[in-house]
């Protein structure tokens, strides 16, 4: 069993969803973002993505954007974040790691080696923002061959008649982006969510995580019941960017803000 | 689209791209999953306005009576005398209403917007062609038009900028990433997808995800298709090479395309070398960069060693982008077009060899082509011929001539 499946399924047998917070490699630096992979689990997430940076994040808001800019000046590249990953691995097994970014680097790493080379580091899945399934050949059978999940995202524009095209041969989890929009912009309601994660357990008996718009516990909290797992990304990075002096350093408390607000998080979601 | 895709064999370079999108392995469909229903809305629609006769006939009376077409196919006498060897022929589509290439496209697109009942339009520009073309053709028809442009072009091309607010666009300078061409098509590409229900996005080039590529040059091909007619009936036979300036590759895709089975045609693309290839300061994607993903297709891009995108540089605004069209990233490896890099130089030094030997401002960009004519026509015999698309007009870019030539306007 892959640590995706445990994990969810271990949580299906507390009777709540999952908390993923997000954490993008090298902003601003890769020691504070280290520090935040590494507190993460302790502060109550259940499953990690990690964002990689890229020069033209097509679906992504100011706030991701303005985090990879920092990211790649601080010098994230792929092999470095691999690094962090390994870094995380040697003090916890359990927790499920998943990269989150655009497809040209990892086409510039090769997809072969780059697959090879992430489940070696202890990564559990990837979500390709920019690969929809029509082009998911294109890694498919690499990810398969090194038990890498790629997490299909459904959106609120997938329409019945091509959900199950989109989810032909997933898994891992389902990624529902909640909002027609870019990354911290718009919110979900409650009731459309009600709306939306029915139509997709119709087709699917994967875990749904809900993303993009989730910022405060109580979202959170809506989000992880109706489905199985939380994604808070923006929220999280605004938190950090508030908090950078004027040189955009990290200061000696950040990593313990952002965390905080992960425990805050993490509480609302065990309370349902 | 004059030529219907029915009567154009499975052997035939034409036929691209296949099913997915792909010419051999570029193109595609990269795009976020809550794009992809809309990209294939379009699809849809463009193949079904394509096998209808009224599109083609509507499109046609407004190419002909809005936007001037058919353009001029000139004889450049005195430039052909200066460079002693081929003759030399211009295809005059900086007549075109808006003085440039780029309303062929708009026009055919916005009538597929309408048809598809969209009510709001969005494009990306660089030099502010294609958003002075778009602002028109929403003017015409009376579209919200939103048009998205790197603060850094913004600030270049005053002018342009000026033109399209008169039209009534929006004009919305984007800061983000390098603030250029590439950065004002994320922006774009961010607005079509927190506003799918209405939105129509006017893609500038034969780039972004299928069917744009296709589409764009489909409606472009006007230029080629005129231009082969022309050259008959004032030669009698094809030229022996074709010339086009490459930024996104629109105005090359439709000088090239009626040509591609025409084995006897050289074609002939030119990419922006800059400060020079050597340098790290030029536009030369598929002279210097790699196969990768960007604005939803597979194409050659300026990258790093990372999959990180470069930024291009040129004089030419309309031609500073990182990535070319997927249909010339395969016409470049099965070799049927051969692609050349002109530095800024002698893209300024062509503008003004134009201006003076045949009284036609060019454009920049063409003046990129326009260069390569003037180093491969004195190596060519009296009798044979070049053709080269004189895409644009130079009227936007008298500013960035002046401050080459150190004169303050
Ligand atoms: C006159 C002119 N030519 C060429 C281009 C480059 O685009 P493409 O390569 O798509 O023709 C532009 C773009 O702005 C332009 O304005």
């Amino acid at each position: 069993m892959s640590r995706i499946e445990a994990r969810f399924a271990a949580l299906a047998t507390e009777g709540r969803g999952a908390l993923i917070p997000f954490v993008e490699a090298f902003d601003p630096d890769r020691e504070t973002s280290m520090a935040l992979l590494a507190g993460m689990p302790s502060a109550g997430a259940d499953l990690i993505e990690i964002g990689v940076p890229f020069t033209d994040p097509m679906a992504d808001g100011p706030t991701i954007q303005a985090a990879g800019k920092r990211a790649l000046a601080a010098g994230a590249k792929l092999p470095r974040i691999l690094d962090m990953v390994r870094e995380f691995r040697r003090a916890d097994a359990a927790t499920p790691i998943i990269l989150m970014g655009y497809l040209n680097p990892i086409l510039a790493y090769g997809p072969p080696r780059f697959c090879a080379d992430a489940a070696a580091a202890g990564v559990d899945g990837l979500i390709i923002v920019d690969l929809p399934s029509e082009e998911a050949d294109l890694i498919a059978a690499d990810a398969a061959r090194h038990g890498l999940d790629i997490i299909r995202l459904v959106a609120p524009t997938t329409d019945d008649a091509r959900l199950p095209k989109v989810l032909a041969g997933s898994s891992g989890f389902i990624y529902y982006v909640s909002i027609t929009g870019i990354t911290g912009t718009r919110t979900a309601s409650g009731a459309q969510l009600e709306a939306a994660v029915p139509r997709i357990r119709r087709v699917s008996s994967l875990p749904i995580a809900v993303g993009f718009g989730v910022r405060s516990p109580e979202q959170a909290a809506t989000a992880s019941r109706v489905a199985d797992g939380a994604v808070v990304a923006s929220a999280l990075i605004d938190t950090l960017a508030a908090d950078l002096d004027a040189e955009g350093r990290a200061r000696p408390g950040t990593v313990g803000k952002v965390l905080d607000q992960v425990r805050a998080l993490a509480a609302a979601v065990r309370a349902g | 689209m004059n030529t219907p895709a029915s009567s154009i064999g499975a052997n035939s370079l034409r036929s691209g791209p296949d099913a997915r999108g792909r010419f051999g392995a570029y193109g595609g469909r990269f795009v976020a999953e809550t794009l992809m229903p809309l990209v294939l809305e379009v699809e849809q629609a463009y193949r079904d306005a394509r096998a209808d006769p009224a599109f083609q006939a509507e499109l046609d009376a407004y190419l002909a009576n809005y936007v001037g077409r058919p353009s001029p196919l000139w004889f450049a006498h005195r430039l052909t005398e200066r460079l002693g060897g081929a003759k030399i022929y211009l295809k005059r589509d900086e007549l075109n209403h808006t003085g440039a290439h780029k309303i062929n496209s708009c026009m055919g697109q916005i009538l597929l917007a309408r048809r598809m009942g969209k009510t709001r339009i969005i494009a990306e520009t660089g030099a502010g062609q294609h958003g002075v073309a778009t602002a028109t053709v929403c003017a015409l028809f009376g579209l919200p038009c939103t048009v998205y442009m790197g603060a850094t072009d913004v600030e270049r091309q005053k002018p342009n900028v000026f033109r399209m607010k008169l039209l009534g666009a929006e004009v919305r300078a984007v800061r983000s990433g390098a603030a250029t061409l590439k950065d004002a098509m994320n922006e774009a590409m961010r607005d079509w997808v927190a506003n799918v229900e209405d939105t129509y996005y006017l893609i500038g080039t034969v780039a972004g995800p299928h069917p744009y590529p296709m589409m764009v040059r489909d409606f472009q091909s006007v230029i080629g298709e005129e231009a082969k007619l022309q050259m008959m009936q004032a030669e009698g036979r094809l030229p022996d090479v074709a010339v086009a300036a490459i930024g996104g590759g629109s105005n090359a895709m439709g000088l090239f395309h009626p040509f591609l089975d025409d084995a006897a045609v050289r074609l002939i693309g030119v990419e922006a070398a800059g400060h020079g290839l050597e340098t790290h300061a030029h536009a030369a994607s598929l002279s210097r960069g790699r196969p990768g993903v960007l604005h939803g297709n597979m194409t050659y891009l300026l990258q790093d060693e990372d999959g990180q995108i470069e930024e291009a540089h040129s004089i030419s605004a309309g031609l500073d982008y990182p990535g070319v069209g997927p249909e010339h990233a395969w016409l470049h490896d099965i070799g049927r077009v051969e692609y050349v890099a002109v530095t800024d130089d002698e893209a300024l030094a062509a503008f003004q060899l134009l201006t003076r030997t045949e009284g036609i401002i060019p454009a920049l960009e063409p003046a990129h082509a326009l260069a390569q004519v003037a180093k491969l026509a004195p190596t060519l015999p009296r009798d044979s011929i070049i053709l080269a698309n004189l895409c644009g007009r130079g009227d936007k870019d008298i500013f960035t001539v002046a401050e080459h030539l150190g004169v303050s306007l």
